[in-house]
């Protein structure tokens, strides 16, 4: 491999792990800004619980989004230097933005929500929590702005090579990010659906599983056989009263109703934005879609070797007609173009070789590959709609299956409720790396509305990677990243696990008080005696 | 006309001195966990006094790192990809900071705290050495082809003045977290900061004082002279003040110190932002690394909005979390058990 293979597959490995990590910060944060909303107008405890403990894994979710974040910042710099030199006038200001407007936001009013418990009043403790989500999908808008500007760049003109912005506004409200964004966030709010689905699942359960909930049947009632759940508490149990399954049913119907309404959110967005690709860049949905050759018809299944890229034996098992056709232009008749036909097109736009510029390196001259690895961007396609799919489906069966006010006492189904968590994040990362790797061989890619004039914005990949980095740094640092990162998703799990299990009681330490004491903190310099007290209104101590 | 880049200069300037005064205490209350803490409560203790800002102070780095992305796309580009070694350590140690701070807590056994701390304070030191490294190399130079490109290997950047920097920012960072620790607690754990402080300040300013007059006599103009002056006498005043125990105004001083200091050295480079080793020919310029006016006077608007905004509510942050914290202040910790009927029956813990 060389430096431009390590780098692609350092950048790819590096935001893909920041995207596990984002959705969740910004879909379960609307979540809880939510419920302690409803907490702060309704004054019931469940909701207050409900805050405290979702609000807990957020936060330990949070840290990781911005440690990895970190890394997103520096390695436009760092592994693509040339990329930054040649977008730098259009691309650097949008994360700028994101930094000065969205970052501070974020992480200031962050603080203000994890220490101000106490200090602050509790509308204005509220509010710093609202300024942070807000924060947080502010942060999501600029750098879908910087993305969609690679996707279809607008805006701009050529000066020595170089686009140079010149219509702010246009950039800014490239059509292109005014759906991703919408379609991102409500791609967000799928994976805070499921992660509220199938953790509630998991204590619903446990609470029957233990017999602190049980289920009896109504007698004398008609045919159907009706059944009652009968809530109970277990005193020797920190949290585990009767609110306690109010907090879990809550959580889980709001999770299955969030999930459901991510899955249709995405569906409308995508489908514009499917409508948008379809004519800025008819190569990533025709290789989405695996056609060859023009056509109407949407492939359910297709098979022969998708990765031979010259179309010589791909074949449609199964297909919709006329549904690709609405898929890309709202009708089911307009002929889609396939790969085929746009080969010959691309050629004739930018060229049939690279370059014969030292910025290409050892790729100088080679012949480009206008089509995108094809399994990549038609499995990718399918395994974002249809993750997606499957997690709307599964809240649906979930409202379904507790109507009766709990969960079913089977292991299994619990167990498919916490896996079924990861679904909505495959199918986050499904479709960045379709959209993504859909682009190639453009970094920027071109915008066919410039197409034939001298000034068309675009830039291949291959010269975009730092040509004073050697292979050697940069495979360091994709090893370095990918073990840190390793290692620290499992402790992120872990965290994640042992605060679940813990329940409310772990987000709500005085729900203990009164349940058996626990074993004194192993503080040497603590407080020693009744005397002195700790002074909790100091902080609301986090750490 | 190179107006906007001249005011982007400074923005990025100010950005830098930004992060090095806000981080600068918090590297360096990370670096005293392992260092200045007594046990379990003084630790937690120091973490508390950074906990509600620690996350704005890191977004410094990251305004500034944007900031020349979009005003000096070729300065961001050149600079980043010269050090590439050294800033992927950098992120490392980033991360493993921001996270231990976040996750030391989390579990109540003595092996992990311990674990985190380490995490810590190693992760403190490194990130504010690599950091020192950056902006120390950025000053003085680095080996350049004409296209902006570093050459002689990933290690070229490897010089006395990259060690020299790195060593200043740490050194700074040191006493400028003792200084916070004496102004953000009470009790004994602020009386032996204060000493420590007192103690320390006159040695841990050399290194800066050295980077300083190196940066002067190579490039320096009077009025980076005179800059440089006024930090040494800022430093001193904060010393002075320090001895005669007015915790706050000491703190005052040293941010100045730093200001001046990174002024002097600044103002001393310009208008060359990056300098080449190689040939001068080959050094970036205001001019000549700059991004386009219109993108400049956009990103002027959105800076002269959004600065004063975090500028008021950082500030307003510190006021609200204002109170000194004492050992007696932290409450016990408490362990995370599962709540379920099982660990009743068979007493087992997570
Ligand atoms: C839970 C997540 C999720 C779900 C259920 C869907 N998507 Fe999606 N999709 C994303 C999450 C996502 C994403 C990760 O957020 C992407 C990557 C880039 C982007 O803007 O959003 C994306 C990109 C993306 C693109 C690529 C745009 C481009 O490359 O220019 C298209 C055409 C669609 N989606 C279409 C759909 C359709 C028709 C769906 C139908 C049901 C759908 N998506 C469900
Ligand atoms: C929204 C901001 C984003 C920006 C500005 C961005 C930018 C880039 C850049 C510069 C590259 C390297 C050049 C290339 O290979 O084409 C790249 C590659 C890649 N990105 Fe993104 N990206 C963004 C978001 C994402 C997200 C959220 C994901 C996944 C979750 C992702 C997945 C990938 C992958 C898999 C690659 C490697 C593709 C390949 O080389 O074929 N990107 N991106
Ligand atoms: C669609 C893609 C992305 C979205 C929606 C997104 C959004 C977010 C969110 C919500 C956070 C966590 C909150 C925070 O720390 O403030 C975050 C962290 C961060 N992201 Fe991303 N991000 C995306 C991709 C990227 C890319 C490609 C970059 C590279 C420039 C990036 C840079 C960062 C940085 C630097 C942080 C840390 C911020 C901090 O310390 O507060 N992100 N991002």
């Amino acid at each position: 491999m060389d430096a431009l293979e390590i780098a692609r597959w350092q950048f790819g490995i590096t935001t893909v792990y920041h995207f596990m990590m984002v959705p969740l910060t910004i879909g379960l944060g609307l979540v809880v800004a939510v419920l302690q909303t409803v907490w702060y107008r309704t004054g019931k405890d469940e909701f207050l619980r409900m805050t405290k403990f979702w609000g807990k894994l957020f936060l330990i979710n949070f840290i990781m989004g911005v440690a990895t974040g970190i890394v997103q910042e520096f390695q436009f710099g760092m592994a693509w230097s040339e990329y930054s030199r040649f977008v730098g006038d259009v691309f650097g200001a949008p994360l700028a933005m994101e930094a000065l407007l969205a970052f501070f936001v974020e992480s200031t009013f962050l603080g203000l929500w994890i220490f101000g418990w106490k200090q602050l009043r509790r509308g204005l403790h509220l509010a710093a929590l609202w300024c942070a989500v807000i924060g947080s999908a502010v942060s999501a808008y600029f750098i879908i702005v910087a993305n969609s500007w690679m996707q279809h760049p607008v805006g701009v003109k050529m000066v020595n090579g170089h686009p140079v912005m010149t219509d702010a506004w246009a950039v800014f409200t490239n059509n292109t990010a005014l759906v991703a964004v919408p379609h991102t966030l409500m791609g967000a709010l799928g994976v805070a659906g499921a992660f509220l689905l199938g953790i509630s699942w998991y204590h619903l359960w446990q609470r029957r599983h233990d017999g602190i909930d049980t289920v009896e049947a109504v007698p004398g009632t008609g045919r159907r056989r009706r059944e009652r759940v009968v809530v109970g508490e277990a005193p020797g149990v920190p949290g585990r009263d009767r609110t306690d399954h109010a907090v879990w049913l809550k959580s889980l119907r709001i999770g299955a109703v969030v999930a459901m309404i991510s899955f249709a959110g995405t569906a409308v967005t995508g489908d514009l934005q499917g409508k948008l690709m379809f004519e800025q860049q008819p190569m990533k949905m025709a290789a989405a879609e695996a056609a060859c050759h023009d056509g109407t018809g949407f492939s359910v299944l297709s098979v022969g070797n998708l990765g031979s890229r010259d179309c010589s034996d791909v074949a449609a098992v199964i297909e919709v007609p006329g549904l690709l056709s609405f898929l890309a232009k709202g009708d089911f008749t307009t002929e889609v173009k396939g790969v085929n036909t746009l080969i010959p097109e691309y050629e004739k736009a930018y060229g049939t070789n690279l370059p014969d510029n030292p910025l290409y390196g050892d790729r100088a001259g080679e012949a480009i590959q206008y089509v995108p690895v094809m399994e990549v961007t038609y499995w990718g396609f399918r395994a974002m709609i249809g993750f997606g799919a499957l997690a709307a489906l599964a809240a649906l069966a979930a409202l379904i299956a507790t109507r009766k006010g709990t969960v079913p006492q089977a292991r299994w189904l619990m167990r498919l409720a916490v896996v079924g968590i990861l679904a909505p994040f495959g199918a986050n990362a499904a479709g960045w790396i379709f959209t993504e790797m859909g682009r190639q061989p453009f970094v920027v890619a071109p915008n066919p509305s410039m197409a034939g004039s001298v000034d068309q914005v675009f830039m291949f990949t291959a010269a975009a990677v730092s040509p004073g980095v050697s292979a050697g740094e940069i495979l360091t640092s994709l090893i370095v990243l990918t073990l840190l990162y390793a290692a620290l998703m499992v402790v992120e799990v872990r965290l994640l696990w042992t605060y679940t299990r813990g329940g409310v009681a772990a987000a709500m330490p005085e729900l203990a008080h009164a349940a058996p004491a626990e074993p004194p903190a192993d503080d040497d310099s603590g407080p020693s005696g009744g005397a002195a007290k700790p002074a909790d209104d100091v902080l609301a101590f986090a750490y | 006309m190179d107006t906007l880049p001249t005011v982007w200069f400074c923005a990025v300037a100010v950005l830098w001195v930004g992060y090095l005064f806000l981080e600068g205490f918090d590297l360096g209350v990370g670096m005293h966990m392992k260092l200045f803490a007594r046990g379990e409560g003084e630790r937690r203790v120091l973490l508390n006094t950074i906990g509600p800002v620690w996350d704005g102070n890191e977004v410094w780095l990251l305004t500034a790192g944007g900031a020349t992305f979009a005003a000096f796309p070729r300065w961001y580009a050149s600079l980043f990809s010269a050090l590439y070694l050294p800033l992927t350590l950098a992120l490392v140690a980033l991360i493993f900071r921001a996270v231990s701070i976040e996750y030391r807590g989390k579990v109540h056994s003595d092996r992990w705290r311990a674990a985190w701390d380490w995490a810590l304070s190693l992760g403190s030191a490194v990130a504010a050495f690599c950091v020192g490294a950056m902006l120390a190399l950025t000053t003085t130079g680095l080996p350049l082809d004409a296209n902006g490109d570093r050459v002689g290997g990933p290690f070229a950047w490897l010089t006395w003045y990259a060690v020299l920097g790195g060593v200043a920012v740490v050194a700074f960072s040191l006493v400028h977290g003792l200084a916070f620790i004496a102004l953000k607690t009470d009790g004994g754990i602020r009386a032996r900061a204060h000493r420590a402080f007192v103690r320390w300040l006159p040695l841990a300013i050399l290194p800066l004082v050295a980077w300083v007059i190196a940066v002067q006599l190579c490039t320096g103009a009077w009025w980076s002279w005179l800059l440089a002056v006024v930090a040494a006498v800022a430093a001193l005043t904060a010393w002075m003040l320090a001895r005669r125990g007015s915790e706050g105004r000491a703190f005052i001083g040293l941010a100045l110190t730093l200001a001046a200091g990174a002024a002097a050295i600044f103002s001393a480079v310009y208008p060359v932002v990056l300098p080449s080793t190689l040939d001068p020919a080959n050094s970036l310029t205001v001019t000549s690394a700059s991004s386009s006016d219109y993108t400049l006077g956009l990103m002027t608007v959105v800076a002269l909005i959004g600065l004063p905004l975090v500028l008021a509510y950082q500030t307003w942050t510190y006021w609200v979390f204002r109170r000194r914290l004492s050992v007696d202040s932290i409450p016990t910790a408490h362990s995370v058990v599962p709540a379920t009927l099982v660990r009743l029956v068979t007493g087992k813990q997570a």
